[in-house]
């Protein structure tokens, strides 16, 4: 039998870095193929390369035995290639149905036919059970309806192989396991997939075949059945890992509480009368999808917002907190979640982000008040070292570190503080398994040493191995917290989806 | 005092607001296009006065009236296609580009006039399109002399809006530009050439202000002379924000600070020997403002405007 599509050889370099280096392999008809790899190991620009975004310096494509002509998506959907992007790729002041029918026909024609393309989407979104209204603008749309529109919008394109760059990072369980089945039905339907997720999970359940990328070439190739989760993982990263092990350490005293806590503008989503607690030593996840006020209650806490109503109350004393400096000086790291554009500056070198937080520190700065750069030098060489933020050199500018390391130059630039409370929202999202053991362990470490942490995250295995307590956020209502020992995902997955909230 | 009100029951405060309103219109649907499509558009100044230029001197050369708008619209595409060139092409500003373009369009529209010309110290004149009774309505009272005793190029004016209307909500075409305005990468994975689009737009959105442009030279006005355009393309900048980037609402924009500006001279009339007449002059501009601040604060911007498309870079 002949493979649906033949890739050989394709090379692709941006300047002088390889981003695919010689890579090949085949899919079969009604075959899920995943891709695994680090960040960066090449999965999304081989992705692009096949759908004609980009445009490879070596290498054939074959489609059904035809040869692909690089460098033009029209061509590769007229093939019959489909793909979901990492990131939507929709226009929000467009309509459902608007954004699914563009590009169907020549720009040049003078009608759009909307009323048969209205039946056609209608049909496809009740045989794949993928309800939408195709008269809703995308703007309104939350997450997940966005990613069916994005499925949608392939199926509209009869197409033959569907492409999924990373479908699932911003889904629940519950609707991962929706789109999974969505998938099988598609393949039952003659379709082939290749599936590009960081959750081995996921690609173990659903996968025929794994190929695993490291910095842009092919390391393997696995069939799914005979694979080990182990295994896989160290393929992807090309060595052992050390998987984060959890101690449990009895809680130290209170060191906050939130009373009442409500946010009400329109600038964030909001909280209605948020009540926590918590002791040193003690890991507390908060479990939600996002947009429910996660995110709302980390910038409150780290001083970035001020709470509209409700007391904070740190170590037993209510304290005037006016800036996020005052919540540094109480000792709380916040980590943002979206870490290269709140956390670092990319644009500036790498020492300069590690000491960016610590300009009070005498140490860094000479007698006139200007800063001391044998000292800065030394100390973020320091921090790197100590937290194995792997670089050229300090005076890299920091955008071209990759996301692991990124967040390890941040996390190290907070624990360099030894701070009581962390404040750490989706801290591995997007990571893959070598940065994400990385993060967990020196997350854990804090703990070991008295640290508070407030974990937020939308990873509910990573909740599971490393909290202590969960709580789940839905509209701006925070549930009380469950220990990690009586609870499961599924129950998580249900509250996270508004059960046992009023 | 009810003088001052009394100017609005008058046909000719009308009909004047038309007419003044009609190159407004022409340039602020012309921005709508090229915004739309992510193309800040800065050259309008200088695109519709070599537009102005362009389109007297064809008739003033012996071409028709009509080929003289076909000539603006010409000479409007074309430095349409070197702004596009530019900021879709190259990334370039567009900031710097548009202001370039404003500069170059405007000296060289005046160069070309005094090559041709090199003599006149009175500009020359030409024979501008004549009002034309729309029969039966401009019998009407009031109705007829206010809307329907106006030149055809008032009322392709009008047809334009109708066109932009029916272009960007019921083709293609139109469908891409938002698109193209809002996530290019959307556009392109849907198997559109994000840089083609830009540049349709960008072009065709040029020619509409090339055309604006001619319509004071060769409809309200019948003659061309340096720095004519008076700030009308800015004040389009101005209306699109207000329009929130939508044809129909470009066409009330333009007519309400062309009726600003119509009742402003009228009032100048009445009232010029107490108050400056300079006061009356920034009326309309004060009110604008006034206007914009109200229409504005809930306004969205095209997402990607200002932002180059890159194909096949890492994002």
């Amino acid at each position: 039998m002949t493979p649906l599509l033949k890739v050989e050889k394709i090379t692709k370099k941006f300047g002088d870095f390889y981003a695919n280096d010689r890579i090949s392999f085949e899919v079969n008809k009604s075959e899920v193929l995943a891709v695994l790899g680090e960040n960066g190991a090449g999965k999304t620009t081989l992705m692009n390369i096949l759908f004609g975004h980009y445009t490879p310096d070596a290498g054939n494509v074959n489609f059904e035995g035809n040869a692909i002509e690089f460098g033009n998506t029209n061509n590769a959907i007229k093939l019959g290639i489909g793909m979901v992007h990492q990131h939507f790729t929709l226009a929000e002041n467009l309509t459902v149905l608007e954004n699914i029918i563009i590009g169907r026909q020549s720009i040049f024609s003078l009608s759009l036919p909307k009323r048969q393309a209205r039946i056609k989407i209608l049909e496809l979104s009740k045989k794949f059970g993928l309800p939408i209204n195709p008269d809703e603008l995308v703007a309104n749309l939350s997450v997940s309806e966005k990613q069916r529109i994005e499925i949608l919008k392939t199926l509209f394109l009869d197409c033959k192989l569907l492409i999924l760059d990373e479908p699932t990072a911003a889904l629940t369980p519950q609707e991962t396991d929706a789109l999974f089945s969505t998938i099988r039905n598609m393949i039952e339907t003659g379709l082939s997939v290749i599936l590009i997720s960081h959750k081995l999970n996921e690609i173990l359940a659903v996968s025929d075949r794994i190929i695993v990328l490291r910095n842009g070439s092919s390391v393997g190739e696995i069939e799914t059945h005979s694979a080990d989760r182990k295994k896989i993982a160290e393929m992807i990263v090309g060595k052992k890992i050390d998987y984060p092990q959890k101690k449990k350490i009895p809680r130290k005293s209170k060191v906050l509480s939130l009373v009442d806590v409500s946010y009400n503008k329109t600038d964030a989503p909001n909280l209605s009368k948020v009540n926590l607690d918590l002791y040193g030593g003690q890991i507390l996840g908060i479990a939600g999808v996002a947009g429910n006020g996660q995110t709302t209650l980390a910038k409150i806490l780290s001083g970035h917002f001020k709470a509209t109503q409700g007391k904070i109350v740190f170590n037993e004393a209510k304290s005037v907190l006016t800036s996020p400096k005052s919540f540094m000086d109480l000792g709380v790291a916040y980590i943002p979640e979206d870490r290269n554009s709140d956390g670092i500056v990319g644009d500036m070198e790498i020492w300069e982000n590690a000491i960016m937080t610590e300009m009070d520190d005498p140490y860094l700065r000479n007698s006139l008040g200007i800063i001391n750069k044998k000292t800065s030098f030394d100390r973020s060489e320091n921090l790197c070292e100590t937290y194995d933020v792997r670089m050229q050199s300090i005076r890299q500018r920091s955008r071209l570190l990759s996301g692991g390391n990124v967040q390890k130059l941040l996390l190290g630039r907070w624990l360099m503080r030894k701070p009581k409370i962390i404040i750490a929202c989706q801290p591995t999202r997007g990571l893959d398994e070598g940065a994400i053991a990385s993060i967990q362990n020196l997350l854990l470490k804090a703990q070991q040493n008295g640290s508070a942490i407030i974990l937020i995250s939308e990873d509910l295995d990573e909740l599971l191995t490393m909290s202590d307590d969960i709580s789940v956020m839905y509209k701006g209502m925070l549930s009380d917290p469950t220990e990690t020992s009586s609870t499961d995902k599924l129950s998580i997955g249900l509250q996270m989806a508004g059960d046992g909230f009023l | 005092m009810i003088e001052f009100i009394e100017i609005i029951f008058t046909a000719g405060f009308w009909a004047a607001t038309i007419r003044i309103a009609c190159p407004l219109i022409l340039a602020t649907i012309g921005e709508v296009l090229c915004e739309r499509a992510g193309v800040l558009n800065l050259g309008i100044e200088g695109i519709m006065s070599i537009g102005a230029m362009v389109g007297w001197m064809t008739v003033f050369l012996g071409a028709d009236l009509y080929t003289g708008i076909l000539a603006a619209l010409i000479i409007g595409g074309l430095f349409g296609l070197l702004h596009a060139i530019f900021t879709v092409y190259l990334g370039a500003s567009q900031h710097v580009t548009g202001i370039g373009i404003t500069m170059l369009a405007s000296s060289l529209g005046f160069f070309c006039f005094k090559l041709i010309l090199p003599a006149s110290t009175t500009p020359p004149k030409i024979k501008p399109f004549q009002p034309i009774d729309i029969p039966f309505l401009s019998e009407l009272p009031f109705l007829g002399p206010a809307f329907f005793q106006h030149t055809p190029f008032t009322y392709l004016a009008i047809l334009v809006v109708i066109f932009a209307f029916w272009l960007m909500n019921s083709t293609p075409l139109g469908l891409s530009i938002k698109m193209a305005g809002e996530n290019p990468m959307a556009l392109e994975a849907q198997g559109i050439d994000v840089f083609l689009v830009r540049t349709i737009a960008v072009v065709l959105g040029s020619a509409l202000m090339a055309v604006g442009g001619a319509y004071l030279t060769l409809s309200a006005f019948d003659a061309f002379y340096f720095g004519m355009i008076n700030g009308r393309g800015w004040i389009a900048i101005a209306l699109v924000i207000f329009a929130s980037w939508k044809p129909e609402r470009a066409l009330l924009g333009a007519l309400l600070f062309a009726g600003l500006d119509a009742y402003q001279v009228r009032a100048q009339q009445l009232a010029g020997a107490v108050i400056p007449y300079q006061f009356f002059l920034m009326l309309p501009f004060l009110l604008s403002i006034v206007a914009m601040v109200i229409a504005a604060k809930r306004t969205r911007y095209p997402k990607a405007l200002l932002i180059p498309f890159r194909r096949g870079e890492r994002h």
